[in-house]
C-alpha cells in the first residue's frame, strides 16, 4: 500500500470516526467547569452532578477546571469544550467579564451555558444559579458570629482575591445588615486570595494588629481553615472565635477544638445537583427568561427574576451537634 | 626517493551543514510537534478541525509574543520577571484612557507606550544603574501591578469599544486570527533582528561575555536598555491582545504568565546561562505548549497533569543535552 494511499485511508477513518461520533448525540453531555481543579467545594459540586447524570440517564458529566483560580485558564478550558461541540456548559467563573467573550462565542454554537455559584456577566450566560441569596448569606455571617460573642466586640473578614465576585457581594451584604447587630464592630477586611499560606498570614496579621479581636469571619473555605489554624498556632482558641463558609470535612478539626464554634455552607452536592439539572433542561428547551421557573429535580424549581437568575436554597449552620454527621459527605 | 606531502584540507566545519540541521535543537523540536501534533489527532476525533486549531492557537500567540523578546534578553544573559505585571499596568491604562472616552487607536498606543515605559524604567534599573536584572525585575513585578490594584481594587473596567475588540477576537482572512498573523509577523521580524543583523550578534557577544563585548567596541549599556524596551514593548502588545479578547481589565489579568514565558524561552533551547539559543526554536517551543494543552484540554485531563508534562518536559529538556554530552564523553 502506498503512503498516500494510507494517508488517504487514515483520513477517511478520521472522517468516519467523527461522523460517528456525531451521530450519537442523543447522550448529552454537559460540562462542570469549576474555578480550579482540587478544591474540596467543587469535588462535591461534581458529586451531586455525577448524581443528576444517574438520574437523568442520557447525561455524560464532564467536570473540568483550569489549575490555578486565572480567567485565563478558564477561558482555554471552555476553547477546549467549545471544540469538543458539548451540549452544555454549567461554569462557575474566576471573572464575571473576562469569560463572557469566549462564553458567548459557546452560545453562538448553539451550546447552552449557565453559571452557577461565581457568576458571569449577563451577556455571557443564559442564567446564573445562586446557592443562596446574597442578603441571607451576608446576613448569616454575621449572626454566626454575633451569636457565640454576647458583649459584643471587633470583629475582622478574611476574603478571598478582592476580585472574586461572590465574597464580595456577601461582604456588601454583611455590611448593610451591620447595624441590626449593635455590639458587632467591623474593623478590617483582608484578603487571602484562596491561597492556604497567604489566607494563614493575613489572619496572623488580623491576631497581631487588633489585640480585642472577638472573632473572624472568613466566607471561604479556604480562608475559614487557615484562620481558625492561625487562632490554634497563636494560642487564642476561646479567645477569637473563627467563623464564615467552610467544608464541614475540613473543619470537623477546628470545631471540635473549639477554634470554630459554628459555620455555615449550602450543600455544595446540591449546588452541582442542581446546575447539572438546570443545564440539561435548558438545553431540552427550556426557555431562560425572566419569570420563568425551570425544575431542578428534588431541589424543586428555580425562578428567574429580571437578571436571568435564581437562589436555590438558604445557607445551612454546622456546629458540635452535626459535624460528625456531615464531614464525611464533603 | 622522496614522497611529495599530499595537500592537507582542513575543514571549515567538523560536520557537514546538513547533519548539523538533523542534529539541532530546532529538529528535535520539530519532531516533537509533529509527534503531539500526529497523538492528538489520534486522540481526540476534534483535533483536526481547522477552527478548533485556529482556537487553539490563542493558547500560545500573547506569550509567545513576549517570548520572542524574553529570548533575546535571556540570550544578553538577563530576564526579566515583571512582564506580566506590565500586561496588567498595560491594560489598566488602557482602561482609563476608555473611560475618559478616547477611541480605539489612543487606547491602543496608551497600551503600547505604558509597555515601553515600564521597559524603560527596568532598562534604566539594569542597564545604567547595573543592578542585576532578576533582582529589578522581582521588584518592578509587584510594583506594576500593584499600581493596577491601586487604581482597580476589586472592580473591572469593562466596555470597550466594539471596534478594539478585533485585536483578540478578529480574523484578518479564513481561519488566521489578527494574533495568529501578528504572532507570524513578529516572528520573522525577531528572526531577522536576531539572526541578521549586528544588533543580533551583539545580543550573544553581550550573553557570552560582556566585558570581551564592551572590549570589542559594543555599547552593552545601550543593547540592554534596547532589549528591555523592546520587552516591554511586546508586553504593551500582548497587553492589547489580551484585554481586547478577555473584552475587561483587572489587575488579576495574566497572573503568572510571566513563568510561562520563560518556559516557552527555555524550552525553546535558548540556554538559561544566556549566549546561545534561536527564534526557531522558540517559535517551536509555543506551537509545542499550544498543541500539548489544547489536546490534553480536548481529552478533558486535568490542568495538573498538564502542567507535570509541561515540567517534565523542561526538565528533560534542560537535562538532555547535559547527559547527551556525558554519554559522548563516555
Amino acid at each position: 500500500m502506498s503512503i498516500l494511499r494510507k494517508a488517504l485511508t487514515t483520513a477517511a477513518m478520521t472522517v468516519a470516526l467523527m461522523a460517528a461520533t456525531g451521530a450519537h448525540a442523543e447522550t448529552k453531555r454537559i460540562a462542570l467547569v469549576v474555578k480550579a481543579l482540587g478544591i474540596g467545594f467543587f469535588e462535591a459540586a461534581n458529586k451531586g452532578a455525577e448524581e443528576a447524570a444517574k438520574e437523568l440517564g442520557d447525561v455524560e458529566i464532564i467536570y473540568t477546571g483550569p489549575t490555578d483560580t486565572t480567567a485565563e485558564g478558564q477561558i482555554e478550558v471552555i476553547n477546549s469544550l467549545i471544540a469538543q461541540g458539548v451540549d452544555a456548559i454549567a461554569i462557575s467563573a474566576n471573572d464575571p467579564d473576562a469569560v463572557a467573550p469566549a462564553l458567548q462565542k459557546a452560545m453562538e454554537r448553539d451550546i447552552t451555558v449557565i453559571s452557577w455559584d461565581s457568576g458571569v456577566a449577563k451577556e455571557g450566560r443564559q442564567m446564573h444559579l445562586n446557592p443562596s441569596s446574597s442578603a441571607l448569606i451576608g446576613n448569616t455571617i454575621i449572626k454566626l458570629a454575633a451569636d457565640h460573642m454576647p458583649e459584643g466586640g471587633d470583629v475582622a473578614i478574611l476574603s478571598a482575591t478582592s476580585t472574586s465576585t461572590n465574597q464580595n457581594i456577601w461582604i456588601e451584604e454583611a455590611t448593610k445588615v451591620l447595624p441590626n447587630y449593635p455590639g458587632v464592630n467591623l474593623v478590617a477586611t483582608v484578603y487571602g486570595d484562596d491561597l492556604a499560606d497567604k489566607s494563614y498570614r493575613e489572619a496572623q496579621g488580623l491576631i497581631a494588629t487588633y489585640p480585642n479581636l472577638k472573632a473572624i469571619i472568613a466566607p471561604t473555605t479556604v480562608g475559614i481553615l487557615a484562620a481558625s489554624q492561625a487562632v490554634t498556632d497563636a494560642g487564642k482558641i476561646g479567645a477569637i472565635n473563627v467563623t464564615g463558609l467552610g467544608l464541614p470535612s475540613e473543619m470537623a478539626g477546628a470545631v471540635a477544638s473549639g477554634a470554630t464554634k459554628s459555620f455555615a455552607i449550602w450543600n455544595p452536592i446540591d449546588l452541582g445537583y442542581a446546575a447539572t439539572m438546570l443545564a440539561y433542561n435548558i438545553s431540552n428547551g427550556a426557555k431562560a427568561e425572566p419569570g420563568a421557573s425551570i425544575p431542578m429535580g428534588r431541589m424543586g424549581a428555580a425562578t428567574l427574576d429580571d437578571n436571568n437568575e435564581a437562589a436555590m436554597s438558604d445557607p445551612f449552620t454546622y456546629d458540635a451537634s452535626n459535624i460528625e454527621q456531615f464531614k464525611s459527605i464533603f | 626517493m622522496t614522497t611529495k606531502p599530499t595537500p592537507r584540507v582542513i575543514p571549515d566545519r567538523l560536520t557537514s551543514p546538513l547533519s548539523r540541521a538533523l542534529r539541532s535543537w530546532e529538529a528535535l523540536l520539530f519532531a516533537v510537534a509533529v509527534a503531539v501534533f500526529i497523538a492528538n489527532s489520534f486522540a481526540s476525533p476534534y483535533f483536526l478541525n481547522a477552527w478548533n486549531l485556529s482556537d487553539a492557537t490563542f493558547n500560545f500567540t500573547e506569550k509567545a509574543m513576549i517570548a520572542f523578546a524574553m529570548a533575546l534578553l535571556i540570550i544578553a544573559g538577563e530576564i526579566d520577571l515583571s512582564v506580566a505585571s506590565i500586561i496588567a499596568l498595560a491594560s489598566t491604562v488602557m482602561g482609563l484612557v476608555m473611560t475618559a472616552g478616547f477611541g480605539t487607536p489612543e487606547i491602543v498606543l496608551a497600551g503600547l507606550a505604558t509597555g515601553l515605559a515600564c521597559g524603560a524604567l527596568n532598562g534604566f534599573f539594569v542597564a545604567r544603574l547595573g543592578l542585576p536584572s532578576i533582582v529589578v525585575t522581582i521588584g518592578t513585578m509587584s510594583l506594576f501591578r500593584g499600581i493596577s490594584y491601586i487604581v482597580l481594587g476589586d472592580q473591572a473596567f469593562t466596555g470597550y469599544p466594539k471596534d478594539f475588540a478585533y485585536f483578540g477576537q478578529g480574523y484578518v482572512w479564513w481561519v488566521f486570527s489578527f494574533e495568529l498573523v501578528l504572532f507570524a509577523v513578529l516572528a520573522i521580524g525577531f528572526y531577522i533582528l536576531l539572526h541578521r543583523t549586528n544588533f543580533g550578534r551583539a545580543v550573544y557577544a553581550i550573553g557570552n561575555n560582556p566585558t570581551a563585548a564592551l572590549f570589542s567596541g559594543i555599547r552593552v549599556e545601550r543593547v540592554r536598555f534596547i532589549l528591555f524596551l523592546l520587552t516591554g514593548l511586546m508586553s504593551g502588545i500582548a497587553a492589547v491582545c489580551l484585554t481586547s479578547r478577555l473584552g475587561s481589565t483587572r489587575p488579576s489579568i495574566a497572573t503568572g504568565m510571566e513563568l510561562e514565558v520563560v518556559t516557552m524561552v527555555v524550552l525553546g533551547g535558548v540556554s538559561i546561562l544566556g549566549g546561545s539559543g534561536s527564534i526557531p526554536g522558540v517559535v517551536l517551543a509555543a506551537i509545542i505548549m499550544g498543541l500539548v494543552t489544547f489536546g490534553f484540554g480536548l481529552l478533558n485531563v486535568p490542568g495538573i497533569v498538564m502542567s507535570i508534562f509541561l515540567g517534565l518536559l523542561l526538565i528533560g529538556t534542560i537535562a538532555l543535552p547535559r547527559l547527551a554530552k556525558g554519554l559522548r564523553r563516555g
